[in-house]
């Protein structure tokens, strides 16, 4: 077995089956890039766990996660402005953080090239929205590459580094979920590993670098005239192609993975419009588009998400007085989701009902199936939490949920968290809510990652405007959700071991005067001190502590002495008043057809935590053989 | 060859990713043109699990169309049946662990758990063939996956992907005792 690392540093050029999100960092290793930074969020993890794969004293360059988007963007920027290429990364809604430095990146003359690499995520299959972060593209004059698969994961990074090295400016790599994650098979060129030159060539000569007042208007026209050239490149720009099926009737513009559901839809049809792709989403190749409109009489633009890169083309048809029938969006629907093959055949099909054959669903020759939502795991610490909160806080109540695996709670049985909004929300909305409000408590809950990525204005406001509420910490000691990255109460970083910031020292400092600490097994427990921190009239934070039990059970499997525990329902005693099930409703406990609780094995680490659930104590820990 | 699908499908924590990839490199080693997609982040944690799998010359995303699958491979029964709904054609194939790990709602009483019986009864009407896998001695359930893997083999549910190819799959992502206790049931169950 050859491990990832290996594979990744390999210097002759070689095959190997990967993910988009590995072939993303051959291709920085092959760049010779110099500095990675980034904040974990799906679909972009899987990228730091191949750099990871690379024992560090061999890691061709510095990475590290920061503590949010907005803070990698900055390191990367300082890299770069330092002369060494840089790479941020991180999901869509991590632009959102990030975007106040982002936004000015592109008035810069980053000498070492820097690109943004976003994991975008039309299907919301792991994010709060699917925001089409192209919008930023034009909003900062930043160029945007888009990529189908592992292999232009790959070979548009390359040339999105040189370019970017060459004309000192940023560049958007846009990926989105099913590209990160797809594998293929992707040839590899060779690398020839560089020395670092670790000259810092920061030089105000390279400026300027303070965009302030009326000297912001040189750095604009300087954005404006890169962008202008960027035009040029895009019209010249290897990245973008035509699928030539001789087609001089109808012909389609796409890009993304919209392009391999529109090769697959048209597997499956006679007559084939000829496609253009484009690689380069932003600024578009006018010419090449005015060119491919020019030869069709009808031309389709299949665009996932929103009208982009449609409008622009519509404008350049109008000021060249094309008599093409462009057909954009036709209706709400068309905005909305992943395109995958099912949806690409839709959109297909309202615009050209016969150019598609018929296909025959199920029609209700289906099984319903109950649903599966995501569970906390069995043994986490904030189920205990939840259920030992729930018997503390009042119906009327309002609970203010934040990012994170604790998110989980608004699902039944316990319900708790009823708004969400984004990354380190909650206090500031609970402080919004709590006005007025002398009747309904309010209590937000945080994350211990989340805390010091953006939660901590939220905390610092309640304490400078006095607001009135209960915030609770749910401290796991990871970033949990994402794949157990480790923040900065971790006790280490990407690298090597680092000092603890403790939560309960740094609100102590903040000035909070009301600070709670339980580790959230002692249910009991932790219901007494919700319930006091709930009756104070001030702003208390109750830290409700317990580390991840997947990551724990994880590494206890790895030991060799390490022996499973169950736990065993004693039917003699049970009474079937199903609090374990039905309230504490660990997924662990599972219904006979008689309406017995039995334990599945299979899921079971024999934690206990569940054991003060029951009042008969028919639940009893079980050695395993 | 003719293009065939894959749609793998289990619970967040049932080991889906590691039968994908072994599927994936196995049918690479059969020197097969092969593409795949897993679920990955939110959904992992007890959710419902997917893998996608595409094997052919003309195939170009790795997301299957619905009910285009020709093998669905579940590592539960909830979910073979979903899995079912979801992806697979009309006489295809369904092969899937005989195992229940219940949804939220059937913990909580709120609706009735999908039994094998019910598959069976949807696979007959949609001419589906069942292959049914349970091992009452496994100890551990961390190898389901495995089990099911030998049963792929043993029944060549994967056109021009035999034991070899599954072997050195699984000798590109294991080592050491791992890949021993592996190999050693994949051994044992293929036959």
């Amino acid at each position: 077995m050859k491990t990832l690392g290996e594979i990744l540093l390999e210097e002759n050029s070689f095959s190997e089956i990967v993910m988009g999100n590995t072939a993303l960092v051959r291709a920085m290793i092959e760049s010779h890039t110099r500095v990675v930074t980034s904040y974990p969020g799906s679909p972009t993890p899987e990228i730091a766990e191949a750099i990871k794969s690379i024992p560090k004293e061999k890691r061709p360059f510095y990475f590290e996660f920061s503590t949010n988007e907005k803070v990698a963007t900055e390191v990367a920027y300082g890299a770069a402005v330092n002369g060494h290429l840089s790479t941020v990364f991180f999901k869509s809604v991590g632009l959102n953080v990030a975007s106040d430095t982002f936004i000015q990146l592109s008035l810069m003359n980053i000498i070492g090239g820097m690109i943004v690499v976003l994991g975008d995520d039309p299907g919301a299959n792991s994010s709060q929205n699917e925001q089409d972060n192209r919008h930023y593209a034009c909003l900062s004059y930043t160029p945007v590459f888009e990529p189908v698969s592992p292999n232009e994961v790959y070979t548009f990074y390359k040339e999105a580094a040189k370019l970017s090295i060459e004309m000192g400016m940023p560049i958007i790599l846009r990926l989105t979920t099913h590209v990160c994650h797809a594998k293929e098979k992707v040839k590899f060129q060779n690398w020839e590993p560089k020395k670092l030159d670790e000259t810092p060539r920061f030089d105000v000569k390279n400026g300027p670098y303070i965009p302030i007042a009326a000297d912001v208007f040189p750095m604009k026209r300087f954005s404006l005239q890169r962008l202008e050239k960027m035009k040029a490149y895009a019209d010249m720009s290897p990245l973008n192609r035509v699928v030539d099926h001789g087609n001089k009737n109808i012909g389609i513009i796409t890009m993304g993975l919209p392009f391999l559901s529109l090769m697959d839809v048209l597997e499956k049809t006679k007559e084939k419009p000829n496609i253009l792709k484009l690689g380069v989403v932003y600024p578009i190749p006018l010419k090449v588009i005015k060119a491919f409109l020019e030869t069709h009489e009808e031309v389709k633009i299949i665009e996932e998400l929103d009208n982009f890169v449609e409008k622009e083309i519509k404008l350049m048809a109008y000021d060249s007085r094309l008599s093409t029938r462009i057909i954009g969006k036709t209706d709400i629907e068309d905005w909305i989701g992943e395109y995958t093959p099912d949806k690409v055949y839709e959109v297909l099909k309202k615009t050209w009902p016969d150019l598609l054959p018929a296909r025959k669903g199920l029609g209700d020759n289906i099984f319903e199936v109950p649903n599966r939502p995501a569970q906390m795991c069995p043994g986490c610490g904030h189920r205990s939490a939840f259920h030992a909160i729930k018997k503390a806080i009042k119906d009327t109540d309002i609970t203010v949920a934040d990012i994170g695996c604790h998110t989980l709670g608004f699902l039944p049985p316990y319900q708790v968290g009823e708004l969400m909004m984004c990354m380190g929300a909650s206090t500031a909305i609970a402080s919004g809510l709590s006005l007025f409000n002398d009747t309904r408590k309010v209590i937000a809950f945080l994350g211990d990652s989340t805390f010091f990525h953006a939660g901590l204005p939220g905390i610092i406001n309640a304490l400078f405007n006095k607001h009135n509420l209960t915030l609770i910490l749910m401290e796991n000691g990871t970033t949990a959700m994402t794949g157990h990255q480790d923040h900065a109460a971790s006790g280490k970083n990407f690298n090597e071991p680092t000092d603890i910031i403790p939560l309960s020292r740094t609100l102590e400092g903040l000035g909070v005067k009301h600070i709670y600490e339980t580790d959230t097994y002692q249910q009991s427990n932790l219901t007494e001190i919700v319930k006091e921190a709930v009756g104070i009239n001030e702003f208390s934070v109750v830290i409700a502590k317990h580390p991840c039990m997947l990551k724990f059970i994880r590494e206890q499997r790895r030991k060799p002495s390490y022996k499973p525990r169950k736990v065993d329902i004693d039917q003699q005693k049970c009474q079937r008043f199903y609090d374990c099930i039905e309230k504490f409703a660990c997924p662990t406990f599972t219904r006979t057809d008689d309406q017995r609780v039995k334990i599945n094995r299979d899921l079971c680490i024999g934690d206990g935590s569940c054991l003060q659930t029951c009042q008969v104590k028919a639940i009893t820990p079980s050695q395993i053989e | 060859m003719k293009g065939f699908n894959i749609y793998l499908t289990g619970v967040g924590g049932q080991g889906i990713g590691l039968l994908s990839e072994i599927l994936l490199r196995g049918s690479y080693h059969a020197g097969l043109k092969v593409k795949s997609v897993d679920t990955h982040g939110l959904a992992q944690r007890g959710g419902v699990v997917v893998s996608q799998l595409r094997l052919g010359d003309r195939v170009h995303s790795p997301l299957i169309f619905q009910n285009e699958a020709d093998l669905v491979v579940a590592l539960e029964c909830h979910e073979a049946l979903r899995g079912i709904n979801r992806a697979l054609k009309d006489g295809g194939t369904l092969i899937y662990y005989n195992t229940i790990w219940q949804p939220l709602e059937v913990r909580l009483n709120l609706v009735k758990p999908i039994s094998g019986a019910m598959i069976s009864k949807q696979c007959q009407k949609r001419k589906i063939r069942e292959i049914s896998i349970f091992k009452t001695d496994l100890k551990d359930p961390h190898m389901q996956n495995i089990v099911l893997l030998a049963n792929i083999d043993k029944y060549s549910l994967i056109p021009g992907v035999k034991k070899e190819h599954y072997i050195k799959a699984m000798e590109d992502l294991l080592q050491g005792r791992l890949l021993e206790v592996n190999i050693e049931m994949f051994e044992k169950e293929r036959i």
